[in-house]
């Protein structure tokens, strides 16, 4: 903009200098600039991302890999989405009103929305949706926040009115789920389609091909209804390998891709990294931990576990382990989320207090061989963790070797994944566990912490029973105020942390790298792909020149 | 002749029968599900929901019908659908073998082309200069790790001197190119994961074509011909090497299962979609059924291999054959 400003500065002043007789043909150069629409942002080039996973279906309500959630986000639309702050906002849904404390949400669906095939999209399609995500036949992980609707009405073509057999708060998050096209779909078994190769959807992105594990490949839709997103192709790469990946960095063959923190620290602090690339550290939506098998008699005394806390050094792991790339975990929140309690801290090391805790729970070493025990028997127990980790089998090694300096053996048990859920976890055959969640952006932490959730399979296997937690969950689960709400969980956070039913360690951050000609990116609590529409590369540093045939 | 094939071809089928069963029972055996779920312990999949998709799948049948299951399929030819996204597993199978294919053909020519030139000429002078830089050269390439040499060859060829391109088998606009730079662009990709492939390859070769060479060079005939005033060239190359080959077609035909098998590191390091990747990924998730045609497909070439190497040794060595 400021360039062809310039330029028409340029010409103003030539034109006051020149004879009359050039008149004319400088009156069309002038309006020529001021008409030249080019002048904002400009169109075209492709985003190319490496990714180490191929995706596995793009119908998104069966999806439940990370890749094939990120090539969906790109096709498909849901009703709500969660804005750069983390709040919801209308994406199909232009707004919504919660009615009867909780038990009606009614979506007022935008107008003149088309599905990529030029089909409009309405409020069938919603419908659609919601009976395939409760068809007991239909192979999707999530239907369990759609079995609380109790009825879903489509009042006309762009309203839907919902009905929940109880106020669930979560309920409004769980519309972000995307909304598949009816009028295609309809006749098609969902879980065996040849949808789930060729979607058709209502995003920014318009499905081209898919090589399987090779790429999959995006053109921009041009008619979106947000508006025309300026990079004309998405291009989603297989590359398998970590290190290829970071090969291919160097020669420019993958746009952006995500770093180890050894890449993020070391292998990128150079000439070339600096002048290609820009790097972007934004905290994840996760935390690594330590649980303690609560039936263990172990660790039944609240007291063993708050020593074990003190006893071990975050700090030094993030700084070892993640090379400083993240932040002490203390609780079952994250920073980012507006359930956390900032007035929780963790602790600091302290391996005098824990040694003090100890013995007043009873562990002493009685007959000085340099482990504690209690009527005859050492304080030894084993972590298991599973396989293909580094960082968490890093994480043990020093908690091994801390905790043995206050006279606690620690063994670790390194297994592979699916033996260790199906063996270990589910059957709640462990001592310790250290594992991570990644949380999703609704607090909602029921299933992690209610003490209905300890059977076999489920998910709060540590055997966590608080009934004031109990309680304080499922209140925050039905109200809807996002105040009072955020009030039960700093509750919630501040009780679990002095419990200790975890010893909460870390939560790392996400760490990326995008190539430099791409701008307009405006990292944010969300991350940075929230506006991926409005990112765009100058004409002359387009890299991708080929001519679409849409 | 064709009755001797005929009955090797119907004794295949007990023996992969046998093969299936074996194998069935020892998946099942091993502790672990499948991943039905890729993230088994996200928070937002409910344990009722993993217990119905499991029920979907037909995996809470007892282990005997879910075999039987499959048998009545498998005569049909039908091999069921993958757990991780229900496609046949016949399509996800097919869709990865030309490259697989493409990549072990042109690297066996390759070690062929190379090894046994290297082999006759150690043979001629076992212990020589040439014997021992060969065979400090092949042994090398046998042990180098090669997911470490593709890396370095990848720095080299393609960061520092740009001549090549670091992974995958086409570049992304390779749908918008004309056939010739289609060639160029394949032909470019292929060089480096070929050189890796065949460079670990050339050791086994090469060691036994030397010492079946060294071993046709002491036969008597090599004394008659010798005898006769025949050149060294005819000696070596008409008389030895028909004889010293032998061996080689034997180990030829049981590569051929091989042609069809591919490395999961070597393929993970060059982004290659291959079958090594996809049957790698079957096990870790447990994908019962794309596991059970890997191992019938492996148990069913690795026997026709073995024929058909019985059969072209009928051709090449007169004294042998399968009539009464």
């Amino acid at each position: 903009m400021k360039k062809s400003l310039k330029r028409i500065n340029n010409i103003a002043s030539v034109l006051l200098s020149s004879s009359l007789i050039r008149l004319p043909l400088i009156t069309a150069a002038l309006l020529f600039f001021l008409i030249q629409p080019g002048s904002a942002k400009d169109y075209g080039d492709a985003f190319v991302v490496g990714s180490i996973g191929d995706a596995r279906t793009l119908v998104p309500i069966l999806a439940s890999d990370s890749a094939s959630a990120d090539v969906c986000a790109m096709i498909f639309n849901g009703l709500v989405k969660y804005d750069k702050d983390i709040r919801l906002v209308g994406d199909l849904a232009e707004n919504w009103v919660i009615e009867e404390g909780g038990l009606v949400i009614t979506f007022f669906l935008k107008k003149d929305i088309y599905w990529h095939d030029g089909v409009p999209f309405s409020a069938r399609d919603v419908e659609f949706t919601y009976q395939k995500l409760i068809d007991p036949e239909v192979r999707t992980p999530y239907s369990s926040d759609f079995e609380r609707i109790e009825r879903l009405e489509v009042v006309d073509d762009y309203t839907v009115r919902v009905t929940y057999k109880e106020a669930f708060a979560p309920a409004l998050a769980s519309w972000a789920m995307n909304i598949l096209p009816r009028h295609l779909l309809e006749r098609e078994d969902l879980n065996n389609t040849d949808f789930s190769r060729h979607p058709i959807g209502t995003g920014p992105y318009k499905f081209k091909s898919w090589r399987t594990q090779e790429k999959i490949e995006l053109i921009s839709n041009k008619d979106y209804f947000e508006k025309r997103p300026y990079i004309d192709r998405y291009i989603y790469r297989i590359i398998p390998d970590q290190a290829t990946l970071f090969l291919e960095l160097q020669t420019q063959g993958v746009d952006s891709s995500g770093l180890t923190p050894l890449q993020y620290q070391r292998q990128t602090e150079t000439e070339y990294f600096r002048n290609n690339y820009r790097k972007f550290r934004l905290p994840s939506f996760g935390y690594t931990y330590l649980g303690y098998n609560l039936n263990n008699p172990k660790f039944k005394d609240k007291r063993v576990r708050q020593a074990l806390n003190y006893a071990v050094d975050k700090e030094e792991i993030i700084k070892i382990v993640l090379l400083g790339l993240g932040k002490v975990a203390t609780g079952p929140f994250v920073d980012e989320s507006w359930a956390y309690n900032h007035s929780v801290k963790s602790c600091a090391y302290d391996p005098h207090k824990a040694r003090q805790l100890l013995s007043q729970a009873g562990w002493i070493d009685t007959d000085k061989d340099g482990w504690l025990d209690k009527e005859g028997e050492v304080f030894e127990f084993t972590v298991v963790t599973n396989q293909g980790n580094e960082a968490r089998i890093k994480t043990l090694q020093i908690i091994q070797r801390r905790l043995k300096e206050i006279g606690i053996k620690v063994n670790i048990e390194v297994i592979e994944w699916s033996v260790f859920v199906s063996e270990f976890i589910d059957k709640r055959n462990f001592e310790a566990v250290l594992l991570g969640w990644s949380l999703s952006r609704d607090p909602d932490c029921y299933d992690i912490w209610h003490s209905s959730k300890t059977k076999e399979g489920e998910f709060n296997f540590v055997g966590y029973r608080n009934p004031q937690v109990d309680d304080l969950i499922v209140k925050a689960r039905k109200t809807f105020d996002q105040t009072q709400r955020s009030k039960y969980y700093n509750q919630i956070h501040e009780i679990i942390y002095e419990q200790q039913p975890y010893m909460f360690l870390y939560v790392p951050d996400g760490l990326s790298v995008v190539q430099r000609r791409f701008k307009g990116i405006k990292p944010a609590a969300l991350g940075i792909g929230y506006n991926f529409i409005d990112w765009w590369v100058e004409k002359s540093e387009q890299r991708y020149k080929i001519k679409l045939e849409r | 002749m064709l009755n001797y094939i005929l009955k090797r071809i119907l004794g295949i089928i007990p023996i992969v029968l046998g093969i299936t069963l074996i194998s069935f029972t020892i998946i099942h055996l091993a502790p672990g599900k499948p991943a039905v779920i890729e993230e088994a312990m996200s928070q937002r999949v409910s344990l009722e929901v993993r217990q119905r998709l499991e029920k979907l799948y037909g995996l809470d049948k007892p282990l005997h019908i879910q075999y039987l299951h499959w048998v009545k399929r498998i005569i049909f030819l039908d091999f069921g659908n993958s757990i991780t996204d229900s496609r046949p597993v016949i399509e996800k199978i097919m869709e990865r073998i030309p490259v697989t294919l493409t990549i072990n053909l042109l690297s066996l020519s390759l070690i062929l082309l190379v090894a046994i030139p290297l082999g006759v000429k150690s043979a001629l002078r076992p212990g020589g200069v040439f014997d021992k830089f060969t065979t400090l050269f092949v042994f090398v390439g046998f042990a180098m790790p090669s997911f470490w040499l593709a890396l370095l060859l990848m720095q080299f060829f393609a960061i520092k001197l740009g001549w090549l391109p670091i992974s995958g088998i086409k570049s992304l606009d390779f749908e918008y190119f004309s056939i010739s730079q289609k060639i160029f662009d394949l032909g470019r990709h292929l060089i480096l994961p070929v050189l890796v492939s065949s460079l670990g390859g050339l050791a086994g070769i090469s060691r036994y074509m030397r010492s079946n060479m060294i071993e046709a060079l002491k036969q008597p005939y090599i004394y008659t011909a010798r005898a006769k005033g025949l050149t060294q060239r005819d000696i070596v190359y008409k008389h030895a090497l028909r004889n010293a080959i032998l061996p080689i077609v034997t180990i030829l035909g049981l590569s051929i299962p091989g042609l069809l098998g591919g490395s999961v590191i070597f393929e993970s390091i060059f982004a290659l979609p291959g079958v090594g990747e996809l049957f790698y990924k079957a096990v870790m998730m447990r994908d019962y059924n794309l596991i059970m045609a890997s191992v019938v497909l492996g148990a069913v070439l690795t026997m026709m291999g073995n024929l058909i190497a019985d059969i072209s040794y009928a051709y090449i060595d007169p004294r042998i054959s399968y009539h009464n």
